[in-house]
């Protein structure tokens, strides 16, 4: 399984890499592309996660969820509409931004999936049913063990996007659209769960189920922040970063 | 010249009661002894001895069909039973049918527990020790090396020995959904009896490296430490640093739940994202049922692990017919190819030379090497 996996992420790949060489940047242009390079960052996570945990089972999951996410980005052609070439204005830190932003959506989505074997494990558990299928569920410690790892990578990497981004926004407050501040929600609302689960506020079930809902909700926003996004205003050069003006 | 015949002569746990296997049990020592005196009788080419506490089995190629009976009367005159009364237990097949018996018996489908991986180990030295002993010719080589192919076979491609089926490793298997290592777990023993016994043996061969046992009687709480590689305590601290370990084991013989619900729930404030698990064995019940609807705690009791052993038995006596079904078609391979090597004639004595002098065998002590 692990080798059909690596096919179906190498050919993802190969298809983004191509996509991004006709529009000329990172391709996360439209919901098509956002949607594609989400499941090509879930599969990436995967390879990584599931070779140290051993977790075939998440390699089931993570499998369904990137070819369900590919094929209805397939099926829904309005999602792949004309580029916007000039989306990151030929600056390579927006696109830098951008991409983070997606990886670390591509983290919480194996985030939830992991989430979701955890329930079915308390389930199966608290149930006392342990034979067929759940016999094939990683142990409800491991499963944790991951959550939180991939919570607390989640976190960092969409706060490295919005640092990335804030640079720019911080220039241009006009840009600071509803859609940036629900990304920054999103954040937030990781971040809190975060800082709750590791002082033991909120744990096992509730944790899961948090982890669950806030990939929802992340997912809901994705719309409004893909619709919401205008080209920003061309930067002259990247060295600009390191000053911004007064 | 007669053709040459496979047979296995022996008893089993199908016919023979307790009494008689233990009367029929052979020691490490005896055990020796009599393989070499068994390769050393007249007819008998080939020979390995399976000893088990459910079976005394020999596998042997013989020069002539008599063989068998042979062997049978020397097995009955050196434990001193009568050979009329061993005829009413004995096992005695040959040809194909004693090939097929092997594969069963190597798969664990002819043990007490259908799909025990015990027994495989057990044929394994058995074939060992009869190689060492240089009994083995190449009808047993090449019987005992496809009929080990064949039972990892059918271990792997079927659910027979899937799932555990005694209480105790329903436990330990328990606690590996819950941990899935449990090299780094915590186990307490609360209470020192056999059931505990068994099951923190059961723990410690599955790699648990912190166990402790409580008891109410120190001494044996002690003893039952010093035999498991364990750390004692008494009965109370047990009770009191519940919250130090993350699978506790109860089979106290106290009238009333030795973990009330507080316990528990005082245990779990001090280490809220850390699973918790009970198995609780004893009658009465040591633990509140109460306990199972506390956040990340886990209980099992002995019904629950009894219902999980018996559902796992089941589900490998449904794979017996189709694990048979599989051995039938490798025994009828594996026929195929051992038949010819004894019907093709043999010379007057083909085993080994070390076999045909017999003084290091006619007295008992094994050959050099062996």
């Amino acid at each position: 399984m692990y080798v059909l996996i690596a096919v179906g992420y190498a050919l993802q790949l190969a298809g983004l890499s191509q996509r991004g060489r006709e529009v000329g940047s990172c391709p996360l242009g439209n919901t098509f592309e956002i949607v594609q390079f989400t499941a090509w960052s879930a599969i990436s996570l995967y390879l990584v996660v599931g070779v140290t945990f051993r977790s075939s089972i998440l390699g089931y999951f993570t499998a369904s969820l990137a070819a369900a996410l590919t094929l209805v980005s397939l099926a829904l052609p309005a999602w792949d509409g004309p580029q916007r070439r000039s989306l990151f204005g030929g600056n390579p830190w927006i696109e830098f931004h951008a991409a983070l932003a997606v990886f670390s959506y591509g983290v919480f989505g194996l985030l939830a999936l992991t989430s979701l074997l955890f329930l079915l494990r308390h389930y199966s558990l608290k149930s006392k049913r342990l034979g067929g299928w759940f016999s094939f569920l990683p142990s409800i410690f491991d499963l944790d063990h991951i959550g939180v790892r991939l919570l607390g990578f989640g976190v960092i990497l969409l706060g490295a996007s919005l640092a990335v981004g804030s640079v720019y926004w911080l220039r241009d407050t006009a840009a600071v659209t509803t859609a940036k501040l629900l990304t920054a929600a999103v954040w937030v609302a990781y971040a809190t769960a975060l800082g709750l689960r590791l002082r033991g506020r909120l744990l096992a079930k509730r944790f899961a189920w948090t982890c669950v809902a806030l990939f929802a909700a992340a997912l809901a926003s994705l719309g409004p922040v893909d619709s919401g996004r205008r080209p920003p205003p061309p930067v002259r050069t990247t060295a600009d970063l390191g000053s911004p003006p007064q | 010249m007669s053709a040459a015949v496979f047979f296995v002569v022996g008893a089993t746990h199908h016919t023979t009661p307790l009494a008689v296997r233990e009367k029929l049990a052979l020691g490490a020592e005896a055990e020796a002894a009599f393989h070499a005196e068994l390769a050393a009788l007249p007819g008998v080419r080939e020979i390995a001895l399976l000893n088990t506490c459910n079976r005394v089995e020999f596998y042997g190629v013989g020069a002539e069909p008599g063989a068998a009976a042979r062997v049978q009367a020397a097995f009955c005159a050196r434990q001193q039973f009568a050979t009329a009364e061993f005829d009413k237990f004995r096992l005695n097949l040959s040809g194909r049918d004693a090939v097929q018996h092997l594969l069963a018996v190597a798969a664990g489908l002819d043990s007490q527990i259908v799909g025990e991986t015990e027994i495989f180990g057990q044929v394994k030295e058995a074939y060992a020790a009869a190689q060492a002993r240089r009994s083995t010719g190449p009808v047993l080589n090449r019987v005992f090396q496809k009929v080990f192919q064949a039972a990892k076979h059918v271990r792997t491609h079927t659910q027979i020995a899937v799932g555990q089926v005694s209480v105790a490793n329903v436990a330990v298997e328990l606690a590996l959904n819950v941990f899935g290592s449990l090299s780094a777990a915590r186990v307490l023993l609360l209470g020192a009896g056999e059931m505990g016994e068994k099951t923190g043996r059961a723990f410690k061969s599955r790699g648990v490296s912190t166990l402790t046992v409580a008891s109410r009687r120190l001494g044996r709480a002690m003893e039952l430490a010093t035999q498991l590689g364990a750390a004692a305590l008494p009965f109370e601290q047990g009770e009191v640093r519940l919250a130090e370990f993350d699978v506790v084991v109860c089979s106290t013989a106290a009238p009333i739940a030795v973990v009330p619900v507080a316990a528990a729930a005082a245990a779990m404030k001090k280490r809220p994202a850390r699973p918790l698990l009970f198995i609780d064995l004893a009658l009465p019940r040591d633990v509140d049922p109460a306990v199972a609807e506390l956040e990340n705690v886990f209980l099992f009791d002995l019904d629950d692990l009894a219902a999980i052993a018996e559902k796992n038995r089941g589900a490998r006596e449904a794979e017996v017919a189709r694990c048979r079904s599989l051995l039938a078609q490798r025994a009828d391979l594996l026929w195929q190819q051992v038949e010819p090597r004894l019907s093709s004639g043999a010379p007057a004595d083909p085993r080994p030379p070390l076999l045909r002098s017999g003084p290091g065998f006619a007295d008992g002590s094994p050959r050099p090497g062996g």
